[in-house]
């Protein structure tokens, strides 16, 4: 339990008010209901005092006493005045300072009507300025990286941008230079601010100094509708603003969750709105034609002819038909989904993964699982998973605060190098496929791992884990967490990145659950077996929801062939995905801000999605597309709608009991509603247990893990993102190099178990000798196999 | 003619630097003598000498001595860090007696628990920072520093970093910061350096001059120390005088004789028998006098009543040719560029002053401009009293005041005429 703080009793301008010892004066006041005027203090980040703006008078020994209240803790009794004459004078007078250089361009800054620096001038400024001299000057805006520019006679030098990258981000890429009235924010030489957070200084600067490309020049803020949401990129869950103008989608804009993004995105989220906007979104029906194309049909014809193949395929025998996806719908969608699969085709062949990531049963039924708040109070972080800054960046950022302002050990395992590590007390290395012996070596704690067992043993333990690779059993992350669990005070957070992925297993999309973190005593198939079945004509038909086994799935070249021998397949998507272009029928579904319902993150957390945008064409909502097919079947699945669809879920779904749209919009439930709701069912409790195969001798082998900036769909939907996606590479141990004759920057050929790419190779010397890196969906399909033969290109 | 700081140079300007005459003349006796005292009993002499810094403040030496925390590691700065206009006696010290300063570390060290001290030394002073580093080496070399100091078992190491040219590194802070490797920006207090300084732990940053009567003190006893020179003021001071008098230099002297004498007798007077005009008593940051201060006693305590400050000894004297609008310009010019440019009030204000002066001089003023300067000064040092408050994060920013409200109070007249003849009349 955490301590309660002192309260301390002190005086604002004639208020009395009661606050936790240590509070900075300038949250304080907000208790009396006073407000100080600032710019350069962030509540997340730590006080610097720079901008002056904050300037209150204290009473003191020796009278009355000027200071920042930003960097004032309030103590027991202080007297605080920010009504006199001299605070007004001061405030003015730093005002008037800051306004010196401005230019005030405000017209045409994109910061003018949501700018602090301009509020304050409206608010308390002077009419006209007693400037006569010449402004300073600096070229108009400098781009320091693909995403942010900078205009230098905008910024008023309040260090946020900065602090941000330093403090926060962890990669200090922008750094004052120069001094006094030439002091300027820029990059150092030859270094973009490559940062995978730039995004935030932009959101968090009080003028319009930092601007993103993508967002400039677009719209005025009067203009724009606004909806809170959850970033629909990831498993965190971050809180959003969504924002868009006639229709449109321009931004999406951190919101302070506390307990899970405290205002931060990362860029992927924050600039991956485009996707909504892209005119490769599908708006209408497509159905298969004779001459075996996908042309365009009316919802009537196309439902027909889907709810035709599938009741024919279903005719076939019980469990002939399956459904892969919803990991990326809503709850609401997915609940219909499992509803329809289950009901509509009788079949429990029903998987919202593809192999790459943990059993559903995790997901859904460890316990205790830690909340992302948890890393507050912890003393020790385990992170043994998916390098969290490539995957899930914003856990990522709450992980290093954990590590550099609480002061928690950190213990990194991985294959190589994370972005975590220069922040981490104790790196790990392995090879794929060698994780059970590190596991081993871990736990017994002995010899050189003496130091990193002591400080795991120091509780209380946040144990973040998941599969780094796709050379990593799940099996083996799974007696990771039973060995985690055992740890002092310990809380195991299972982490796999796609959005929502831990809501579809919620709702029962998995072979071995139902809704509500139930087992399901008659498991079907899981994706593998679903795609195996079609190949081998064990299974009749399938339907897509939002899913691309074609690209994502971990052999992607056997779920291309497997859809090819498909019986009958109808996709619902955004998207005429590679496994979409492979249906039969082809339904356009509405997406993220165009729907209304709920998501789970990795922690649980329920949290609300809203509706902003209509949608392009006629694309409809999943769970309608669902229940007019589930009727032409001669059924329902009782989605009305998604309203409804919500109070079913809450009330049949045992951990979701309770957890209404209602009690999610309003109040503390904004922050999100942890399942097991306020009735507080009982989860599914499994107990992992150590049943991860024995490593073997291999020559070498393969780490394939996921990166930012990939080639994804929704990525490369939208011009930002799509260009920041690297080429593919094989990254390669010096002495394996050496062993094979080959220098950095050549080409190799690496072959694997589904397929086979020419690479040019980057020496890492980060990898234990013998094993092989190349990024996941960068264009290198190699297959999920462990093995792999590389040999020099001449 | 008492002598603490200087004898030794003046009696053997030629090698008055190294380790064979600093030990011939009675160097590192001290020392000796420190290292089988008890550390607490060094500290208690010192409180008794009633030192005070001269880096600028005068807070007493020892007082602040008292403030340092008790966590380990804590650390000794000498602050040689030297860039006030018209202040040069630093580097005298650092030149021509540096095992003088070096023997004060040494002690100061020991009666503090410190076991690694910097010389932060000014970037454009290559040759006392070589001088030290010489006395440093030499003093390794004679084990007076090292593991085991002078046989003691105490040890000691002390390195000299070389500054990048910034004054604003002479606020003790903004140093620290400049040591770790950081911009050289002053550091928000509380906590104060005593508390939290180099690397976060307790640190005392002590200017050349004070550090170096520390032997002196410790082998003739604080009270003896104390009997020199008048009460506030004890001790002997250096003085830096310079600007338009006949015999600039530095003066190694006991306080509490009148500023007529520092000027005509010490001084020896105006250059070319022209009449005195003003003089800033205590470097560029102090208000300045005029000849209603002429017969008022240099002391520390006398120049803050008359509101200025001794700072660190330096005297700059102007005579009746100068144009003090020039002269307040070229001291708001040098704040304004070295202003470290992190806080508001002073990276905008010292600017727009220098600015303003900068139309004034040129015979570009208006008549509100004066009224302006004010105002703007007004809101860097809100009241414009003395001691002088602050919107800023350190004194630097009200630094720039002092010539602007030194130029209201006594020559208002010669800005009016500036405005109205449109330049200076003196030119």
């Amino acid at each position: 339990m955490p301590s309660q703080p002192d309260l301390v009793t002190f005086t604002v301008d004639g208020k009395e008010a009661q606050v936790p010892a240590g509070t900075l004066l300038i949250e304080a006041v907000k208790a009396a209901g006073v407000h100080i005027p600032h710019f350069c203090y962030h509540p997340r980040m730590k006080p610097v005092g720079m901008c002056r703006m904050c300037l209150v008078q204290v009473e003191g020994p020796r009278g009355m006493m000027l200071g920042t209240s930003c960097t004032m803790p309030v103590t027991e009794g202080m007297v605080v005045h920010t009504d006199t004459d001299t605070v007004a004078k001061a405030q003015e007078g730093v005002l008037e300072f800051l306004l010196l250089n401005h230019p005030l361009d405000c017209p045409v800054c994109d910061r003018g009507g949501e700018c602090p620096l301009q509020d304050q001038t409206m608010a308390a400024g002077p009419g006209e300025s007693r400037f006569v001299e010449e402004k300073r000057h600096y070229p108009k805006p400098i781009p320091i990286s693909d995403l942010v520019l900078l205009d230098r006679e905008r910024c008023i030098l309040c260090a946020r941008c900065t602090r941000f990258s330093d403090e926060i981000s962890g990669d200090p890429l922008i750094e004052f230079k120069d001094r006094g009235n030439a002091t300027q924010v820029n990059t150092f030489p030859d270094e973009p601010f490559a940062s995978y957070f730039s995004g935030n200084t932009v959101q968090i600067c009080p003028v319009g100094a930092l601007t993103a490309t993508p967002y400039r020049f677009r719209a005025r803020p009067w203009d724009l509708e606004a909806v809170e949401s959850t970033c629909p990129h990831c498993s965190v869950g971050c809180r959003i603003s969504v924002q868009a103008s006639r229709n449109e989608a321009l931004r999406f804009l951190g919101v302070d969750n506390g307990p899970v993004n405290q205002g931060w995105l990362c860029d992927k989220g924050r600039f991956g709105f485009e996707f909504l906007n892209s005119g490769d979104r599908l708006d209408t029906p497509l159905v298969r034609d004779e001459d075996g194309d996908l042309v365009e049909a009316s919802w009537a014809e196309a439902l027909d002819r889907a709810a035709a193949g599938l009741s024919a395929a279903a005719a076939e025998g019980p469990g002939r038909l399956a459904g892969l996806g919803g990991a990326r719908s809503t709850n609401e969608e997915a609940y219909a989904f499992g509803r329809f699969v289950r009901e509509t085709l009788g079949s429990n062949h029903l998987d919202a993964q593809l192999g790459d990531g943990l059993d559903p049963r995790v997901l859904a039924g460890i316990t205790p699982r830690a909340a992302i708040d948890d890393l507050e109070r912890a003393r020790t972080v385990l992170v043994w998973a998916p390098d969290l800054k490539e995957e899930l960046p914003v856990l990522y950022l709450r992980v290093r605060r954990a590590a550099t302002e609480l002061g928690a050990n950190l213990v990194v395992v991985h294959p190589r190098a994370t972005g975590l590590d220069p922040v981490a007390t104790h790196t790990l290395r392995y090879r794929p496929g060698a994780g059970t012996e590190m596991l081993r070596r871990l736990a017994d704690g002995s010899g050189d791992l003496a130091a990193v067992r002591a400080a795991l043993d120091e509780g209380p333990v946040v144990a973040i884990i998941g599969r780094p690779g796709l050379g990593d059993d799940p099996r083996l992350a799974e007696a990771v967490m039973a060995f985690a669990a055992g740890l002092p005070d310990a809380a195991v957070l299972p982490v796999t990145r796609r959005s929502n992925v831990y809501g579809a297993a919620d709702m029962g999309l998995a072979p071995t659950l139902l809704p509500g973190r139930v087992a399901n005593d008659a498991p079907g198939r899981d994706a593998a077996g679903i795609l195996e079945g079609l190949a081998s004509g064990d299974l009749g038909g399938l339907v897509l929801l939002g899913s691309d086994p074609a690209t994502d799935y971990v052999e992607p070249q056997q779920a291309a062939a497997a859809l090819d021998a498909a019986g009958f397949t109808v996709a619902i998507d955004l998207f005429l995905t590679p496994s979409a272009a492979k249906a039969d029928v082809v339904l356009p579904a509405l997406g993220f801000a165009e729907t209304e319902g709920t998501v789970t993150n990795l922690e649980g957390r329920v949290q609300k999605v809203n509706r902003l945008l209509p949608g392009p064409g006629s694309a409809r909502p999943a769970h309608e597309i669902l229940e007019d097919l589930a009727r032409r079947m001669g059924g329902s699945i009782g989605a009305a709608s998604a309203e409804a669809l919500a109070a079913e879920i809450a009330g049949t779904a045992p951990a979701y009991a309770g957890i209404t749209w209602e009690a999610l919009s309003w109040g503390a439930g904004r922050e999100g509603i942890v399942a097991p709701g306020p009735e507080g069912s009982q989860p599914l409790a499994v107990a992992p247990e150590d049943h991860a195969p024995p490593p073997a001798a291999r020559d070498l082998v393969l780490h394939q893990a996921r990166v930012l900036y990939d080639r994804g769909t929704l990525t490369q939907a939208g011009p930002s993102l799509a260009k920041l996606a690297k080429e593919p590479a094989a990254y390669v141990h010096p002495e394996d190099a050496t062993r094979f004759g080959i220098k950095a920057g050549a080409a190799v050929r690496l072959t694997g178990s589904g397929g086979s790419a020419e690479l040019p190779v980057v020496l890492d010397p980060s990898l234990v000798a013998g094993t092989v890196y190349v990024p996941l969906h960068l264009g290198a399909a190699l297959g999920a196999g462990l093995e792999i033969s590389m040999e020099a290109v001449t | 003619m008492t002598r603490i700081l200087l004898s030794r140079m003046e009696a053997h300007p030629s090698d008055s630097h190294t380790l064979a005459r600093y030990e011939a003349t009675g160097g590192y006796a001290p020392l000796r003598k420190a290292l089988g005292m008890a550390p607490e009993d060094i500290v208690a002499e010192v409180k008794a000498a009633n030192l005070r810094g001269r880096g600028g403040a005068s807070f007493p030496c020892g007082v602040k001595w008292g403030f340092l925390a008790p966590a380990e590691p804590r650390y000794l700065v000498i602050n040689a860090d030297e860039s006030e206009p018209g202040t040069f006696k630093d580097r005298q010290l650092l030149e021509r007696d540096p095992h003088q300063l070096l023997e004060g570390i040494i002690i100061s060290s020991f009666a503090l628990g410190v076991h690694h001290a910097f010389v932060y030394v000014r970037g454009e002073y290559p040759r006392p920072a070589r001088r030290i580093q010489a006395a440093i080496d030499e003093a390794y070399a004679a084990g007076y520093l090292g593991a085991d100091v002078a046989g003691s078992g105490y040890s000691l190491d002390v390195t000299v970093h070389l500054g990048g040219g910034a004054y604003i590194c002479g606020e003790e802070t903004a140093l620290l910061n400049s040591l770790e490797g950081r911009r050289g920006e002053p550091r928000i207090k509380p906590p104060f350096p005593a508390v939290e300084g180099l690397y976060a732990k307790p640190t005392i940053v002590n200017n050349v001059e004070t550090i170096s009567n520390i032997p002196w003190i410790v082998e003739h006893g604080g009270a003896a120390y104390d009997a020199i020179g008048p009460e506030g003021s004890r001790g002997t001071k250096l003085f830096s005088l310079s600007g338009h008098v006949r015999k600039p230099g530095n003066y190694e002297l006991v306080m509490g004789m009148s500023w007529r004498e520092m000027i005509y007798d010490i001084g020896g007077g105006i250059r070319d028998g022209n009449a005195l005009k003003a003089w800033i008593p205590g470097g560029a940051s102090a208000p300045w006098f005029v000849e209603e201060h002429l017969d008022t006693p240099v002391t520390i305590d006398d120049i803050a009543s008359n509101l200025s400050m001794i700072g660190s000894g330096a005297i700059v004297v102007m005579d009746e040719t100068t144009c003090m609008v020039k002269a307040a310009l070229r001291v708001v010019r040098f704040f304004s560029h070295e202003s470290c440019g992190q806080c508001t009030p002073c990276r905008e204000g010292t600017t727009w002053l220098q600015q303003v002066l900068t139309r004034l001089e040129a015979g570009d003023g208006r008549d509100i401009d004066l009224d302006l300067l004010l105002d703007i000064s007004d809101n860097i040092s809100p009241g414009l009293a003395w001691p002088p408050g602050m919107t800023t994060i350190c004194p630097l920013g009200p630094s720039a005041v002092s010539p602007i409200t030194s130029l209201a109070k006594y020559f208002k007249d010669e800005v009016v005429a500036h405005v109205h003849e449109g330049g200076c009349p003196l030119a």
